[in-house]
């Protein structure tokens, strides 16, 4: 079975490429949706063809679907209309799925399933991601306001955070939004370090 | 009480009314909290509402008649009782391309019949096939192109490559020699001129003067099951509505849509759309387009069954679906007019008395029966002169 994983994130296409390789499939191929990439994935004639849900190029895919005539068969989207939680799930994940109709669903839907896992678990590790970078770049903004105290206040360290913190409570809000606000303030008023 | 809708859309000009009802309270004002999603292609946009992930979307009108013919991958009864928006669509050529045309823009733009031929003229002097971006089949892009070029006996099927392109990728898509031209929703044809690839050379309201554009597509099911939501939903939109075609907003509004989560793009050229004010070519001062777009007045959201027909006629002209008279029934009956009045029954919005028109036969603004208050018309006229009587669809096709 030639499976085309179409994903403008080579990251991602790569986690579900493993993913198949491990589950047996090897006739596997990446194609990113950029230029003449109809033209190849026709050239390719693939029996299932994988693609990430918020790609804006699935309109210009489909086109190719109702009018190719390199792909003898018409192509249909989704294993099973039928299997609405099947549906969900990859609704969810993002991904979507055209395979080749007459292809037995029993061999699709193993390949559907796997694409969900993959997405979804690579969903799960950007969110990850973004939450160590937001995480990161809140202690910066920590570290610059509690600075600023400290030299305008001559208060220690501790006592600076204290004080941020303190303060973010009075006003029911996060400490690095606080910490924010009076950099912002600082700088203008021309204070900032 | 308040009820969750979560509601699709494409990042373009033409979702102002909806992000308006949701971020100016109109929407809460109903007890209803929107929950917009944004989407970038019109497939996972249909598969979202076909599906239920949404109630209701920002649709193309040809695709919710598509979907409900059972033309598209997913097919689903879908309903469409508001039309967010009319006109606003600018098809744009690459300088070179454009050269052959007359070179004073305003000229060429108020005379889309004379530039249709020298566009087709144009096309023998190109190095190619010229290669023109549509969003998508079903669109009023492809259909209002299709239109315009059959004028000067172009066959767009023959003598051009229409290629589907999404609208956030026509401009790198022009960058790259992919295209000659394209046909998007606002502000993408603003940006390729900005941009110094492209030039304007047809407006979608010059072709026909109140084109369909945007409707709020839902599942014809969920509809009948929900008509309170439904109902609030449509009052909330036509005070949005109302709000955007104000032009003292339409600063505010283009700010709006500028940030990241709406369109994306910026301010000012939003608001070329939104005011009228449209830059043709990069060097030019802009010209004065006060129908370039619109929300509300002269009934713009009413979804007269006689548009939609008019729609399936041009897609039964293509090929795209065999005329029978189910398919024209199940066509016209897309729209919802039935619903509009009910929704706005005791609005002071005017609603027109009829459900159909002759489309095409209004010259200028017409005073007509409304069940409330003055209704005018604007003008609805195609650019070629031609009158569709939605009860006589075989002998206006026959006319082409």
């Amino acid at each position: 079975m030639r499976i085309v994983i179409i994903d403008d994130s080579g990251l991602r296409a790569t986690v579900l490429e493993e993913g198949l390789r491990e589950a047996g499939y090897d006739d596997i191929h990446i194609v990113p949706p950029r230029g003449g990439f109809v033209a190849r994935l026709e050239r390719m004639a693939p029996d299932v063809v994988l693609m990430d849900l918020g790609s804006p190029s699935r309109d210009t895919l489909e086109e190719m679907l109702s009018v190719s005539r390199a792909l003898a068969r018409p192509i249909a989207m989704f294993v099973d209309q039928s299997d609405e939680s099947m549906i969900g799930a990859a609704i969810d994940a993002g991904v979507s799925a055209y395979v080749v109709d007459g292809l037995r669903k029993e061999r699709v839907k193993p390949v559907l399933e796997l694409a969900v896992r993959r997405f979804n678990a690579f969903a799960r590790l950007q969110t990850e991601l973004d939450e160590a970078r937001t995480a990161l770049s809140d202690r910066k903004i920590i570290d610059r306001a509690k600075s600023i105290l400290m030299s305008q206040r001559g208060l220690s360290e501790p006592d600076a955070y204290t004080l941020l913190r303190s303060s973010a409570m009075n006003q029911g809000k996060k400490i690095v939004d606080v910490a924010q606000a009076l950099i912002t303030a600082s700088d203008l008023l021309g204070g900032g370090l | 009480m308040t009820t969750a809708l979560r509601i699709a859309y494409l990042p373009l000009t033409d979702s102002a009314v909806l992000a308006v009802a949701r971020e100016k309270g109109f929407a809460e004002e109903e007890g209803i909290t929107l929950d917009l999603v944004r989407t970038t292609s019109w497939a996972t946009l249909r598969d979202r509402l076909a599906f239920g992930q949404v109630q209701a979307a920002h649709m193309l009108a040809p695709l919710a008649i598509a979907v409900t013919l059972g033309l598209s991958q997913q097919p689903a009864p879908l309903s469409a009782p508001y039309k967010l928006n009319v006109n606003g669509n600018m098809l744009v050529m690459a300088k070179e391309f454009a050269q052959a045309l007359d070179p004073d823009v305003a000229a060429r733009l108020d005379d889309p019949l004379g530039t249709a031929h020298d566009f087709a003229a144009a096309i023998g002097l190109w190095k190619r096939k010229p290669v023109i971006g549509v969003v998508h089949r079903f669109s009023s892009h492809s259909l209002m192109s299709r239109y315009w070029l059959a004028s000067a006996g172009v066959d767009p099927d023959r003598d051009v490559l229409l290629r589907v392109v999404p609208p956030s990728l026509t401009v790198e898509a022009m960058r790259a020699g992919e295209i000659d031209g394209f046909i998007a929703g606002e502000p993408w044809g603003s940006a390729a001129v900005d941009a110094g690839l492209a030039e304007a050379v047809a407006i979608g309201e010059r072709i026909w003067q109140r084109g369909v554009e945007k409707v709020l597509a839902f599942r014809t099911p969920w509809l009948e099951e929900n008509p309170h939501v439904v109902d609030g939903l449509i009052r909330a939109l036509a005070r949005a509505a109302a709000w955007c075609d104000e032009p003292a907003n339409h600063e505010a509004l283009a700010h709006l849509l500028s940030q990241p989560h709406f369109v994306d793009q910026p301010a000012d050229l939003i608001q070329r759309a939104l005011s009228g004010r449209i830059t043709a070519r990069a060097d030019m001062p802009s010209l004065d387009m006060p129908d370039f777009m619109l929300f509300s007045r002269e009934a713009t959201p009413f979804p007269w069954r006689s548009q939609a027909l008019w729609l399936y006629s041009q897609m039964v002209r293509w090929k795209m679906v065999e005329h029978t008279p189910e398919n024209a029934a199940k066509a016209g009956a897309v729209f919802r007019p039935d619903i509009f009045r009910r929704a706005l029954a005791e609005s002071n919005v005017p609603i027109p008395g009829a459900s159909m028109k002759v489309e095409g036969a209004v010259a200028t603004p017409l005073a007509v029966g409304s069940k409330r208050g003055e209704l005018t018309l604007g003008p609805d006229r195609f650019f070629d002169g031609r009158v569709f009587d939605p009860e006589r669809i075989e002998d206006f096709l026959a006319s082409f």
